[in-house]
């Protein structure tokens, strides 16, 4: 079988599934300080798919494709830690604010740059927004089919791949030429652990960005210079040839009217303990509203 | 011309439970603009399809019939809407949030270039004033979903793009039939004027579709358990106050997420919306995507920890205290006290 290029589309995301009360600033504005930044789940078994793939597939290449400010080389350093064989981040000012049609437009051209390729991989959606709307929006761009919440590659052969899709109300096998897009399922297999060999290779793989921040060691500088494979290439929108009208704020058509905080108005609610007299006093009331029983 | 499009999703036949409800709030949003309800359905012998769909008051009706359409691939489906929705250019498109709808819009988005807000859980139409331009905008879709962890609700609109689409989950639309003798009309597609071969190029080699046994829509009690359940044994606890109840069990993201019950078990606005006359929630903190699920349930008991949890906000019963032995004792009083 002829070896595959894949490529894996990760995100960082905050941890909104641990929101503490110090997320929201008292103007009602999200603290985003304040959250801490993952590796958005779906996208982990994403990069588990492929390198499942690399490990049927002699010769086949991974590489990690993220978007974000600069802390999202973090993204770029797991995946090397767990076996990717390449990263890449997109990182400029200007790509800020975008909505999923900005933020596709600015992945097409980051991948269209690493062309050609067999596969994009991606999670099915992100944890901070939770569209699942990128993945369809950058096969489109890319003119490729979409095999959308695959859980299990079935078959890799030259011309096509085999995946199995977890629907909502069951599974569907499907088959699609190279090259295709796909997104992973979280019912699919967990991702790997850090590999300690790779965390030593690659625990000072830094961008350009960082290595000028003023806190970086002289002796990682020195590093980088005997090990370029260390830096993190970082393409800015001049490196992907991006159409300035199609990235950012000016290339995302959806624009967030208001924001609301959610104040609660309590309401009249009876306050119980959890001693078998309270218990007991509801359930005879829920009773004899005939609300049960 | 000014329209709302609904796109239906049909399988052997029958019109999806979500088209249904899409249609509904197509509707009142049409109403509310004074304009048109058209719709579009893909699928094979869909020669009586128009008898499910009159009704709801739509005005117009694309039909594509054809055997390769069904079951839904991405393709066809994505070059069919397309094409229609570019040469009705309606104002606003309305998806299932669903396996489908959550695939084919995206797409269409993309071709189309405009702007898409995924599981809205409120619709309006409303104005805007643009500073930049110093322009009124009119009538434009509001698009509304918690989002950030649930702390906002965030108005989301496009004034500049069209359509304005918008998807939304099973659940969350009231259905309501507009008219039994609404009168629409048929406009067929024809398909190979639009479909390319090669737009059948992923081919579905297998497929099962279970009826999920799980009707959590319907169940007039729910007992559901959050994080704060703390354990797949301890949800046993809730599973057994269920049972008693004649109720269905539920939970939260976080408790699907942490593994402690199934995915399609799951409330809120990524699950589904539910009003029974009695919610449980067990060990559930309420962030509004939760809330956004089951804040419409006619009674409601919190039972947690922590008196400051904002589903206690909602509740009509805030038991403070361990679920693990508030639970134990409800089974024993309802035993001890029920007819």
């Amino acid at each position: 079988m002829r070896p595959l290029k894949i490529i894996v589309l990760a995100k960082q995301v905050p941890d909104t599934r641990h929101v503490g009360a110090d997320a929201m600033k008292p103007d009602g504005t999200v603290n985003r300080g304040k959250l801490s930044t993952i590796f958005n789940p779906d996208d982990l078994h994403a990069l588990e798919l492929a390198l499942n793939i690399k490990d049927r597939v002699l010769g086949t290449e991974v590489i990690i494709l993220t978007m974000g400010p600069k802390r999202a080389a973090d993204i770029v350093r797991e995946g090397y830690y767990r076996g990717a064989d390449y990263g890449i981040m997109i990182s400029d000012r200007r790509f800020g604010g975008a909505d999923t049609l900005a933020t596709s437009y600015t992945l097409v051209r980051g991948i269209q740059k690493l062309a050609p390729f067999d596969l994009v991989l991606g999670g099915r959606q992100a944890i901070d927004g939770d569209t699942a709307q990128v993945g369809p929006q950058c096969a489109d761009k890319l003119k490729i089919p979409q095999v959308t919440y695959v859980e299990e590659i079935v078959d890799i052969k030259d011309d096509e791949i085999i995946a199995r899709r977890r629907l909502e109300k069951g599974v569907e096998t499907v088959s699609s030429p190279f090259p295709c897009l796909m997104t992973v399922h979280g019912s699919s297999p967990a991702c790997r652990s850090r590999h300690a060999k790779r965390v030593m290779k690659y625990k000072y793989a830094r961008t350009n960005t960082e290595l000028k921040s003023s806190k970086t060691e002289e002796l990682i500088l020195s590093l980088h210079k005997k090990r370029p494979y260390l830096t993190i290439p970082e393409w800015s929108v001049e490196d992907i040839d991006a159409d300035i009208n199609k990235i950012g704020l000016p290339g995302s058509p959806t624009k967030v009217k208001s924001v609301e905080s959610i104040v609660l108005t309590a309401k009249e609610a009876k306050k119980l303990s959890d001693t078998d007299a309270d218990i007991e006093i509801m359930i005879k009331e829920l009773i004899e509203q005939h609300t049960i029983g | 011309m000014k329209s709302v499009f609904v796109y239906c999703e049909v399988e052997n036949q029958k019109v999806a439970e979500i088209s249904q409800e899409l249609l509904s709030a197509g509707k009142r949003l049409a109403q509310k603009l004074g304009c048109p309800l058209e719709a579009m359905i893909f699928g094979k012998n869909l020669n009586g399809i128009k008898s499910q769909i009159s009704s709801y008051g739509v005005d117009k009706l694309f039909v594509a019939d054809d055997e390769r359409l069904e079951p839904y691939r991405t393709l066809p489906h994505a070059a069919l809407a397309t094409e229609i929705l570019k040469n009705q250019d309606p104002q606003i498109v309305l998806f299932g949030a669903t396996s489908v709808g959550r695939d084919l819009a995206p797409r269409i988005a993309s071709v189309l270039n405009c702007g898409l807000t995924a599981d809205c859980t409120i619709l309006d139409i409303g104005d805007h004033f643009v500073k930049k331009e110093k322009k009124e905008y009119k009538d434009l879709l509001y698009a509304i979903r918690p989002a950030f962890g649930g702390s906002i609700m965030a108005n989301i609109i496009n004034w500049d793009q069209h359509p304005q689409m918008a998807t939304v989950r099973e659940g969350v639309m009231k259905k309501e039939i507009f008219d039994t003798n609404y009168s629409t009309e048929i406009v067929r597609v024809n398909v190979n004027d639009i479909v390319k071969e090669e737009d059948f190029i992923v081919k579905i080699i297998e497929r099962h579709i279970e009826e999920s046994g799980v009707n959590l829509k319907e169940a007039p009690i729910i007992v559901a358990g959050g994080y704060g359940v703390g354990s797949k044994e301890n949800f046993q606890h809730l599973i057994d106050l269920a049972d008693l109840l004649g109720g269905e069990v539920g939970g939260s993201r976080a408790a699907v997420d942490a593994g402690f019950i199934d995915h399609d078990r799951q409330i809120g606005q990524t699950g589904t919306t539910v009003r029974p006359k009695l919610y449980i929630a067990a060990g559930i903190s309420g962030a509004i995507q939760h809330r956004a699920g089951m804040q419409e349930s006619s009674l409601i008991i919190s039972i947690n920890n922590d008196p400051e949890a904002p589903i206690n906000k909602i509740a009509d019963y805030v038991i403070e205290g361990d679920l693990a032995e508030v639970v134990p004792k409800m089974i024993k009083y309802y035993k001890e006290n029920a007819k």
